[in-house]
C-alpha cells in the first residue's frame, strides 16, 4: 500500500497520458463521454497519485484505505484510465471499454468485478448517499481514513443529493470529502438555462457543509484544495469542494461545450485531439 | 401433521422487531436504518440496546437505501425499515442500481404491506411490491405468514448473503407456526392432501387454513403449502405437490399481476401445465376500511379461497 508521493511534472504527464487514453477509448467504441472525463482528469490524477492512501491490490472493504466513489458514473473513461495507470489492472484492458464481455462497462459496475469499483453508478444522485454509508461504516469500524466522492453539477438537480446533504451535516460526517465537477454544462445545454443552481455555494453552506473553491484544471490548485480539505476534515462538518472545470479540457475543439458530453470523435477528430496531447507514458 | 390452530394474535411487524433485536445481540455487524417510522416498524428495542448501530434517517428513503448500500462496503449488514410502499416503489432505482446490480448485502424490511394496512387507504396499501422486487436479478423475496415466521425470517437473513426483501404487515394476526422450521427458499408443507394444492404467502396463509377446514368438511382434501420465499422459488416442492393433486389455487395479498400466482403459473406452464386459480387483488387499488372489511371486499377472504378451489376442481382433468 502506498500513498504515492510524486512530483508535479510527473503528475502533469499522467494527465496528458490519461487524456490520450480517454479520447482513444471513446473513439475505440464510438460511444461514451469524453467531455466530463477530460475536464476532471487533474482531479483523478491528484486523488490517485498524490492524495489518497489506497491499494491497487484491490479489496472491496478497503479497511485502512481512503475510498473513492464516482456518482456521475458517465465519466467512467477518466476513472478507468486512472485506475489502470495506477496499477489496478492492465492498461491494455482499456481497449475493451464499452465492448461485449468487457469489465469496463459503459457506466461503472461491480458486476464484472473490475478492481477499483465498489458500487455501480450512472443513474444520477446516488453516489453521495453511498459514500456517506461507507463513511458511516468507517466511523463504526474506527477506521480513520477518508471517503471521497465526485458528483456532477447537473446532478445537483436530483432530490436525493439534498437528502444526503442534510444527513451528512446532521450526523457530522466529517470524514467525507465531496467534490462537484462545476463545469456549467449538462446534456441539453448550460445548467443555467436548463435548471439553474443559483448560488450553489450558499446552498451547500446553508445545508451545513464546509465549502471550498477550486480551479479544477489547475493541477497544483486541485492538490492544494484537496490537502486543505484533508486538513479541515474531522472538525464536525462534511466538506464540499466546488471545482470549476472546463468540459473537454485539453482538446481545443471540445472545450467548454455540452456538445461533447456524450459524443465520440471520428478518425480525423481523434488525430486532431491526439496531436494536442503528448504521449508520455506509452499508449495502451 | 399437527393441527394448525392459534391461541394468540400478534402483528408480523413485532416479529420483525424482536428478530432484529435478537440478531443485534448475535451479530455486531448488524446495523438498522429507519426513515422516521421506528415505532411502526417495532425497531425500538434494537435502537435502545444498540444506539451506536441504529441510524435515524428522517423522511428520506432514497438516501436510506444508498447509505445502506455504502455501509455494506465496510462489512456491515444493514436492515432498512419503513412502510412497504416507501421501501420499494419510492426507491426502486436506488435499490436496482446501488443494491441489486451492485450485489450489496442490504436487507430491505417492509411493514404495512397490502390491504391489511387498513384505514390509511390506497396511497399506503402497496400491492405491487412483490412483483417489483422479484423482478430484480439476485433479489431474495420473503413474505412470512405470522409473527413467529417473521421473527425467524429476520434472524435467518442475518446469515444470508446478498440483497433481500422482507415483507410483513400491520394487523394483529393469528400465530400458528410455533415450532415449525424456517429455511429461506424451502417451502413449508403445512397440510398434506390429495385433491388440490393451495400455495399461499403472508397473511393469506391463515385464510387458507380457515378455507381448508371448510373444504375438509365438504370432503375435499387440500394440500396447503406456505411459499414464504417467493424468490428463489422452491420449484421442486411445487412440482412434487402438483404431480399428486393436479390442480392449484394461489393466495396472496398482492396484485394478481406480478405476485406469487404469477411465479407459480410460470413454473406450471413450463414444467407441468395444470389448472390454476388465483386469489389476489384483481388489478385495482385498495381503499380505506378495516383489514377484515377490505379482505372481504377485494376477494381475499377464506370464502373466496373455497370458491376458487371449487372452481379449479371443476377444471381438473
Amino acid at each position: 500500500m502506498t500513498s504515492t508521493s510524486t512530483g508535479v511534472s510527473h503528475l502533469q504527464k499522467l494527465c496528458n497520458q490519461i487524456r490520450r487514453d480517454i479520447v482513444r477509448m471513446v473513439h475505440g467504441c464510438q460511444s461514451g463521454h469524453p467531455g466530463g472525463s477530460l475536464g476532471c482528469t487533474e482531479f483523478f490524477v491528484a486523488l490517485y497519485f498524490k492524495i489518497m492512501k489506497h491499494d491497487p491490490k484491490f479489496n472491496m472493504k478497503g479497511e485502512g484505505e481512503d475510498l473513492f466513489f464516482l456518482s456521475n458514473g458517465h465519466i467512467s473513461p477518466v476513472w478507468y484510465a486512472t485506475l489502470a495507470r495506477a496499477g489496478y489492472f492492465d492498461v491494455k484492458e482499456l481497449s475493451t471499454f464499452r465492448k461485449l464481455d468487457s469489465r469496463l462497462q459503459g457506466h461503472p459496475a461491480t458486476h464484472e468485478h473490475l478492481p477499483g469499483i465498489r458500487i455501480a453508478s450512472g443513474s444520477l444522485g446516488q453516489g453521495l448517499s453511498v459514500a456517506l454509508g461507507a463513511a458511516q461504516a468507517k466511523k463504526l469500524n474506527k477506521d480513520d481514513r477518508f471517503v471521497y466522492v465526485l458528483m456532477g453539477d447537473g446532478e445537483q438537480q436530483e432530490g436525493q443529493i439534498w437528502e444526503a446533504a442534510m444527513y451528512a451535516a446532521h450526523n457530522k460526517m466529517d470524514n467525507v470529502i465531496a467534490t462537484i465537477d462545476y463545469n456549467g454544462q449538462q446534456i441539453d445545454g448550460p445548467v443555467d438555462k436548463i435548471l439553474s443552481l443559483l448560488d450553489l455555494k450558499a446552498k451547500w453552506e446553508a445545508f451545513g457543509w464546509n465549502v471550498l473553491d477550486c480551479k479544477g484544471n489547475d493541477l497544483e490548485d486541485v492538490i492544494r484544495t484537496l490537502e486543505l480539505a484533508n486538513s479541515q476534515a474531522r472538525k464536525g462538518k462534511p466538506i464540499m469542494i466546488l471545482m470549476k472545470t472546463e468540459m473537454g479540457y485539453g482538446v481545443d475543439y471540445m472545450i467548454g461545450s455540452h456538445k461533447w458530453h456524450g459524443v465520440s470523435p471520428n478518425d480525423d477528430e481523434l488525430t486532431k485531439a491526439l496531436a494536442q496531447l503528448e504521449e508520455c507514458l506509452g499508449d495502451y | 401433521m399437527t393441527k394448525l390452530t392459534f391461541t394468540e394474535k400478534k402483528d408480523t411487524r413485532s416479529g420483525f422487531g424482536v428478530g432484529l433485536h435478537e440478531l443485534g445481540k448475535k451479530n455486531s455487524n448488524v446495523v438498522a436504518l429507519c426513515a422516521d417510522l421506528t415505532g411502526s416498524l417495532k425497531m425500538d428495542a434494537f435502537k435502545k440496546e444498540f444506539p451506536e448501530r441504529f441510524y435515524q434517517i428522517g423522511i428520506a428513503e432514497a438516501n436510506m437505501i444508498g447509505l445502506a448500500a455504502g455501509m455494506t462496503i465496510g462489512g456491515k449488514i444493514p436492515f432498512t425499515g419503513t412502510f412497504a410502499n416507501f421501501s420499494t416503489g419510492r426507491v426502486y432505482d436506488q435499490i436496482r442500481q446501488s443494491v441489486a446490480y451492485s450485489g450489496k448485502n442490504v436487507k430491505i424490511c417492509a411493514s404495512h404491506a397490502g390491504l391489511t394496512l387498513g384505514e390509511d387507504g390506497a396511497t399506503h396499501q402497496i400491492l405491487e411490491d412483490i412483483g417489483m422486487m422479484k423482478m430484480l436479478p439476485g433479489m431474495t423475496v420473503i413474505v412470512p405468514c405470522d409473527y413467529n415466521q417473521t421473527k425467524a425470517a429476520t434472524i435467518a437473513l442475518g446469515d444470508h448473503e446478498g440483497p433481500a426483501y422482507l415483507r410483513f404487515g400491520r394487523p394483529s394476526w393469528p400465530i400458528f407456526t410455533a415450532d415449525r422450521p424456517f429455511t429461506i427458499g424451502k417451502a413449508d408443507k403445512m397440510i398434506d392432501g390429495k385433491d388440490v394444492t393451495i400455495f399461499a404467502c403472508g397473511h393469506l396463509v391463515w385464510n387458507a387454513v380457515e378455507a381448508e377446514a371448510q373444504l375438509a368438511a365438504k370432503g375435499i382434501s387440500v394440500e396447503l403449502i406456505n411459499i414464504h420465499t417467493i424468490k428463489p422459488l422452491d420449484v421442486e416442492a411445487i412440482l412434487a405437490s402438483v404431480e399428486k393433486t393436479r390442480c392449484v389455487v394461489t393466495c396472496e395479498e398482492h396484485q394478481i399481476n406480478g405476485g406469487l400466482g404469477d411465479s407459480i403459473a410460470q413454473v406450471l406452464a413450463r414444467f407441468n401445465p395444470t389448472p390454476i386459480e388465483m386469489v389476489a387483488v384483481n388489478d385495482s387499488f385498495g381503499e380505506s376500511g378495516t383489514p377484515t372489511q377490505l379482505l372481504k371486499k377485494y376477494g381475499l377472504g377464506p370464502e373466496n379461497i373455497v370458491a376458487a378451489v371449487e372452481k379449479v376442481l371443476k377444471r381438473k382433468k
